[in-house]
Formats: structure tokens, C-alpha cells, sequence
């Protein structure tokens, strides 16, 4: 059955539009303040301070950011480990996001770090630290990383191979290099399966891990967020998001390529959302119950507030909507179910690594610069161009065969 | 089709994360507590302070983190609010008092890092850069350091400082503990010239001695708790205070050591790698079976 979608680069919009335009701007004045950054260090552009070490950056950058990749090992899950064939047509543009994603999500480290060139220290055996969560967290990305970059190789590959031509002069590379490619994919072809698990394996320990590291701060944190449940909250809500971060962009991208949403791939992986948000909603209600922390969540206090919307909006609706098959089987009902589900992952970030960390000797709030959103909304958006730039030039997205035949012509190959 | 296979194996891959992650609490984690002997400690006594701020100088002058004059500590305006040490100042005084108390008078109390027994920071710190020293110091090596703050999450006397003004080679400043002086022989530079003896180092086994006999003997003056002497699970500076620490700014912490929190639940994760190679092994296991399986049915 998959032989009726094929991956393709699209190419049937232009890559310049009035919105990538904008996006474009808003990348290069991110840019400019990550420039500033490293010029005049973290205290100029930030509202960081010694009470408020960790802010935007570290919640949306870097947590948030792995937690919407989630994507890439959930279909990886899926597809290739369960062997469901119809949703190859996803695995693609989620393995995509993810190996993106995780790229930004270093980038988005290393303007955080202070000592940004000791990155390596990470990777040498003296200075490793075993009991440090932020070390597990570190390694696990930093190998995960590289798995998605090798998961992403045969797509590259089948791009190129039997159509390597350099110009000129460099053209006697181009049969050893085709060779190269040749050998590449079908070696790679053998190995892929090793990749796949590992990178399951591995974002099932940071995407737990990653609940782990405030747990160190048990003095700082907020009652409705403190739990040493955390690590499994952590991981479920990201085997929550994983689906529906992928309707949410399949979506927004075909309605922006100019191409038929996926509807009935989309339905289809919508069913399993009421399972897994409803099991980590359970968790979280029995977690609450457990501590005894129901008295904070009706205390009226921005806590409370910001908990509730986490719960209501972000899991509560979209298990109500993903469970009636009329929502499932619309696009606008999946896209509204998928954003909620995305949004409510992103404010439990937010909630868990900025509102709910109260320092002992805090004066005053923090509230992120202009500068410090900036730079998050730049390298948003440099990820979406660079997305749309490797669908329009890669074999990512797939579509049906008989619409291949009209375009080809224009694809030239 | 064999959904119920299918299945089954899906709720035990779940199963084998959620025993990996949740059971946590199950395991135990071995920590060697340290040797009062052997480690160094410093009484405040906050009873006897009279709020000179030598101290502050000393440290200041010892570190070259200020070249201001001694004169220009004894500016006590300083008092009206409550300051935190930070990437200029080690340790500061601040000044307070328990509005129960019917005299009305106001003590100080010097704060700096608390060189815990079992420290927050270290166990935090993605490269070493934290090492509880043999003479109980928690050395902080620059070098090592890759700028995280995640040590600043995690302390929970909420002391380490950050450099956020430097571009390059920022540091994460706190109380030394006169490192560079004790390994000589000499007291650490804020204790050498206190004039009243209000901070007292030695072992902290002699100093928790000090202490608890400066309680014993005049019983009306001092709270009858050592700040310090469990609290998360020890530290190597301890308070005397003259009433409970719930007056002060001391924050008020249980005995367990912050690090075990979170070790345990990393500890359990990883146990030896089994609790990952199993679930590798599981699902290599699936993704054969599901392979095999779907032969039939699929092309």
C-alpha cells in the first residue's frame, strides 16, 4: 500500500512568500541579538539574575523544544517498530522535525550556556558526572542527535544517488562519489534498524530526565508541580504530543505547499490520543491526589490559574474532541485537538521551569526581555525556513503517485 | 490479525518505561556521611555579633573582589534591607529581629555558602566543576565549568552568584571557604578578624561542641536549635541564634540530603544500563515480531 505515496521534493510554490518573508526578518533580528549576546554576555540581553539562573531560553529552547520533537521517535515507534505501514508517509516530515528541532535545541543550549566553548567537557570520561541529571540529559540529546542525523542519511542519499553532477573540473568525482552514495544507502539500509530503536530507547531516558532536573530544587518549586512522579510526567506528556505535533505541522504544512492534507493518516493516528493523554492525565490527577495538592489548585492564585488552563485547555478538551469521530475525521477539528494538545505541552514547560520555580530571595518576577523572546521566535522561525527548504529539496513529503505524474515534468528528473 | 498480541506487547514496553521511571522511590542510595573530624565548620555565633561587617571586608580584601576602605563598612544604613551575597561579595551581614520579642532588639546575621555536607551543587553539576573537598569545602574549579547555573537550581540556600556582566569566561561566585588559607594552617580571613568571637572554626565536631555548650550555659540567651547542624542533611557552617530560625532568613529545610531526591530517581533509570538494554531488548523483540507478522497482510 505504501507504493501508492511517494516522498517528493515539493516544488509547486515558490520558497518566497509574504509569509516566509516575515519570517525571515524576525530570523535575522534573532540573529542579530544572539550576535549581541556573545559580544556582551547573557546580563546585557537577558533579565536573567542570581536568583532567576534559567528563563525563557532553558523553558522553551531547550525543554519545550525536545518535548515537541517527540514527534520523530513516536512515529519512528510506530511505523518502524510496529510495523504499521500505512503511516510511513508520516515518519518523514516528523523525523525532519525532530533531527530540526534537536539541532535548534543545542543552538538554543548554547546561547544559554555561559562557558559555551567548555561544551566539550561534556563529552570527555574525567569530567563526567553520573549523578548529574543535567549530564544524562546532555549525553542522551548529544547521542540522539547524531541517531537522527544517521535516520536522516537514506533520505539524502536517495535524493542524490544516480544524480551526483558537479560542475566543471569536479566532475570526475562523480561516479566515485555515486558509487559512495551507493554503497552508503544499502549498508545503511542494514543498520537502520540498530538506529531506530536507540533512538527510541534513547528519548524515552532524556524526555524522562528532563522531569528529573528540578526535582533538585524541592525548597523552590510550587506544590502543584514538585512531584517525584515528574520523570514519568515528563515522558508520558511527550508520548502525548509526539502525534499530534506531527497533525499540527502535516497541516499547517500542506496548507501552506498547497497540497491535500493527509486527512485520513491524521484520523487515524488521532485515535490513539484519548489513550495516552488520558493515561497521563490519570497519572496526574492520582499524582495530585496522592500529595494531597488539591487545596493549591482552588487557592485562586496565578498557580492555580496557570495549572488549570495546563489542564483544561491543553489536555481535558482535546481528550474530549479526539474522542468524537466527526472532530477526528476534519481537519479543522484535528488541527484545533492537535494545537490545543502542543499548547498545553508548551505551557507545562513554561509552567514547570518559570512559574513554578519561586526562589527563596526573589525581590520581583521574572519576565523575559524583549531581546530574550526575540531570539526564542528567531530560531523558530530560521527552523521552519530551513524545514520548508529541505521539503522543497528532499524527498520528505509523500504524495499519491498519480499526482507525482502531472508534476514530474517540473521537477525535472 | 492478532490485535491482542499487538497489544499486549504495547502495555508491557509501557509498562517496562513506567517501572523505569516510577519506581524510584523503591530503590535506596548509599551515602557515606562525612567525618566531623575531619572536616572543617565555622560557628556564627549571631548572639554575639555586633554587625561590624570586618568580616565582609576581610573576605572582600582576600578575594580582591572590592578595594573599598574598612571605614566604609561601618555604614550601617546597609541594614534596611536584606542583601544576598553575589559576583562582588561573597558573604554579607543583614540585620533582624522577631517582632514577638517585646525589646525589640535586632541581631545580624552574616551569610555565605554553606559548604554542605552533602551538596546540592555538586551532585547537580554536569562536569565536576563542584568537589566536596576532604576538609569538607565545596571547591568550585572554573575551569571545568560550562556556564549551566543549574548548581544555582539547585542550591538550596540559594548562594551561588553568576558573573552575567562577562561575555567570556564568567565565573560562578561563592564562599571559598579560605581554601587557599586553611590548606596552610591559617583560619579563613572573615574568622581572623572578627573581634568578638562571634564566628569560631575548627572541626566541625569542636565546633557543634562550641555550640551546644555556649546553649548550655546561658540557655536564656540562645534558641536551643543549631541551624545547620541537620538541616539537609549537615552543613559545615552552623547558627546560633537567639530565638527560632523561622525569625530569620535561614531557610527552613528537613534533614534529608537535596541530592537524594534526584539520584535515586537517575540512579533507578539507568540501574547498571538494565533498565534501558531491556527495553532496547523489547523493542528489538517487537519490531521483529511485528515484522514477521505483517508479511501476510501488507504488498
Amino acid at each position: 500500500m505504501s507504493g501508492h505515496e511517494i516522498p517528493t521534493p515539493i516544488r509547486k510554490v515558490p520558497y518566497f512568500t509574504k509569509g516566509t518573508l516575515v519570517l525571515f526578518g524576525i530570523m535575522c533580528l534573532g540573529l542579530a541579538t544572539f550576535l549581541a549576546r556573545f559580544l556582551f554576555g547573557l546580563g546585557a540581553v537577558t533579565n536573567l539574575n542570581d536568583q532567576y539562573p534559567w528563563g525563557l531560553w532553558i523553558a522553551i529552547d531547550v525543554a519545550t523544544g525536545v518535548a515537541l520533537a517527540a514527534g520523530g521517535f513516536t512515529t519512528a515507534a510506530l511505523a518502524e517498530i510496529f510495523h504499521r505501514g500505512k503511516y510511513h508517509v508520516i515518519t518523514r516530515p516528523a523525523l525532519l522535525t525532530a533531527m530540526l528541532g534537536y539541532t535548534f535545541v543545542a543552538i538554543g543550549v548554547v546561547t544559554d550556556l555561559g562557558r559555551y566553548y567548555n561544551i566539550w567537557h561534556v563529552l570527555l570520561p574525567p569530567f563526567w558526572q553520573g549523578n548529574s541529571v543535567l549530564f544524562e540529559v546532555g549525553m542522551c540529546v548529544m547521542i540522539y542527535l547524531t541517531v537522527l542525523y544517521v535516520e536522516f542519511l537514506p533520505i539524502v542519499v536517495e535524493r542524490f544517488v544516480g544524480r551526483v553532477n558537479f560542475p566543471g573540473p569536479f566532475s570526475i568525482f562523480n561516479k566515485i562519489v555515486d558509487l559512495f552514495l551507493k554503497l552508503a544507502g544499502r549498508a545503511l539500509q542494514r543498520v537502520l534498524w540498530v538506529f531506530i530503536i536507540a533512538g527510541v530507547v534513547l528519548s524515552c531516558l532524556h524526555q524522562s530526565s528532563l522531569g528529573t532536573l528540578m526535582v533538585i530544587a524541592p525548597y523552590k518549586m510550587h506544590p502543584l508541580w514538585y512531584t517525584s512522579l515528574s520523570p514519568l510526567l515528563f515522558l508520558l506528556s511527550a508520548i502525548a504530543v509526539g502525534f499530534p505535533m506531527v497533525i499540527f505541522e502535516s497541516i499547517l504544512a500542506s496548507r501552506s505547499l498547497k497540497l491535500k492534507p493527509e486527512t485520513k493518516v491524521l484520523s487515524s493516528i488521532a485515535r490513539y490520543t484519548p489513550i495516552i493523554l488520558g493515561t497521563y492525565f490519570i497519572v496526574k490527577i492520582g499524582d495530585i491526589t496522592l500529595r494531597e495538592a488539591w487545596p493549591y489548585v482552588i487557592e485562586g492564585s496565578l498557580h492555580s490559574f496557570m495549572w488549570s488552563v495546563e489542564m483544561i485547555l491543553g489536555v481535558v478538551t482535546p481528550i474530549v474532541l479526539f474522542s468524537i469521530k466527526r472532530v477526528r475525521n476534519s481537519v479543522g477539528g484535528l488541527f484545533t485537538g492537535a494545537t490545543l494538545i502542543v499548547l498545553g505541552v508548551v505551557l507545562n514547560r513554561i509552567n514547570v521551569f518559570i512559574i513554578a520555580y519561586k526562589p527563596l530571595y526573589a525581590v520581583k518576577p521574572y519576565f523575559p526581555t524583549f531581546w530574550e523572546i526575540i531570539v526564542t521566535a528567531g530560531l523558530a522561525c530560521a527552523l521552519v525556513l530551513i524545514y520548508r527548504f529541505f521539503v522543497m529539496n528532499l524527498p520528505v513529503i509523500s504524495v499519491p503517485e498519480k499526482d507525482l505524474q502531472s508534476a514530474s515534468t517540473r521537477v525535472g528528473s | 490479525m492478532d490485535i491482542t498480541r499487538r497489544n499486549f506487547l504495547g502495555l508491557t514496553a509501557l509498562g517496562t518505561l513506567s517501572a523505569a521511571t516510577g519506581t524510584s522511590a523503591a530503590s535506596s542510595l548509599h551515602r557515606e556521611p562525612v567525618d566531623n573530624k575531619k572536616v572543617y565548620g565555622v560557628l556564627v555565633d549571631t548572639v554575639l555579633c555586633i554587625g561590624c561587617r570586618k568580616c565582609e571586608w576581610a573576605c572582600n580584601q582576600e578575594h580582591k573582589l572590592s578595594d573599598k576602605k574598612l571605614q566604609e563598612y561601618e555604614d550601617k544604613s546597609v541594614f534596611d534591607r536584606h542583601r544576598r551575597p553575589s559576583d562582588s561579595a561573597y558573604t554579607v551581614v543583614n540585620e533582624f529581629s522577631n517582632s514577638e520579642d517585646p525589646t525589640g532588639k535586632k541581631y545580624q546575621i552574616k551569610v555565605q555558602c554553606m559548604h554542605c555536607n552533602h551538596p546540592a551543587c555538586e551532585s547537580a553539576c554536569i562536569v565536576g566543576a563542584f568537589k566536596k573537598v576532604e576538609n569538607g569545602t565545596v571547591r568550585y574549579d572554573a575551569w571545568k565549568c560550562i556556564g549551566c547555573r543549574y548548581c544555582m537550581i539547585a542550591c538550596p540556600f540559594q548562594i551561588p552568584a553568576y558573573e552575567y556582566s562577562k561575555a567570556i569566561e564568567p565565573r560562578v561566585m561563592k564562599c571559598t571557604f579560605c581554601l587557599h588559607r586553611t590548606e596552610v594552617g591559617k583560619r579563613p580571613a572573615c574568622v581572623e578578624i572578627c573581634p568578638n568571637e562571634a564566628l569560631v572554626f575548627g572541626t566541625r565536631e569542636q565546633i557543634l561542641q562550641v555550640a551546644h555548650e555556649r546553649i548550655q550555659a546561658r540557655p536564656e540567651k540562645y534558641s536551643a536549635h543549631v541551624y545547620g547542624e541537620h538541616e539537609a542533611g549537615g552543613t559545615s557552617w552552623i547558627y546560633l541564634l537567639p530565638y527560632d530560625f523561622k525569625h530569620t532568613e535561614l531557610p527552613a529545610l528537613d534533614d534529608r540530603p537535596i541530592p537524594d531526591r534526584t539520584e535515586k530517581i537517575q540512579h533507578a533509570i539507568f540501574k547498571s544500563f538494565v533498565p534501558p538494554a531491556a527495553l532496547y531488548g523489547l523493542l528489538g523483540l517487537i519490531m521483529y515480531t511485528q515484522k514477521r507478522d505483517s508479511r501476510g497482510e501488507e504488498d
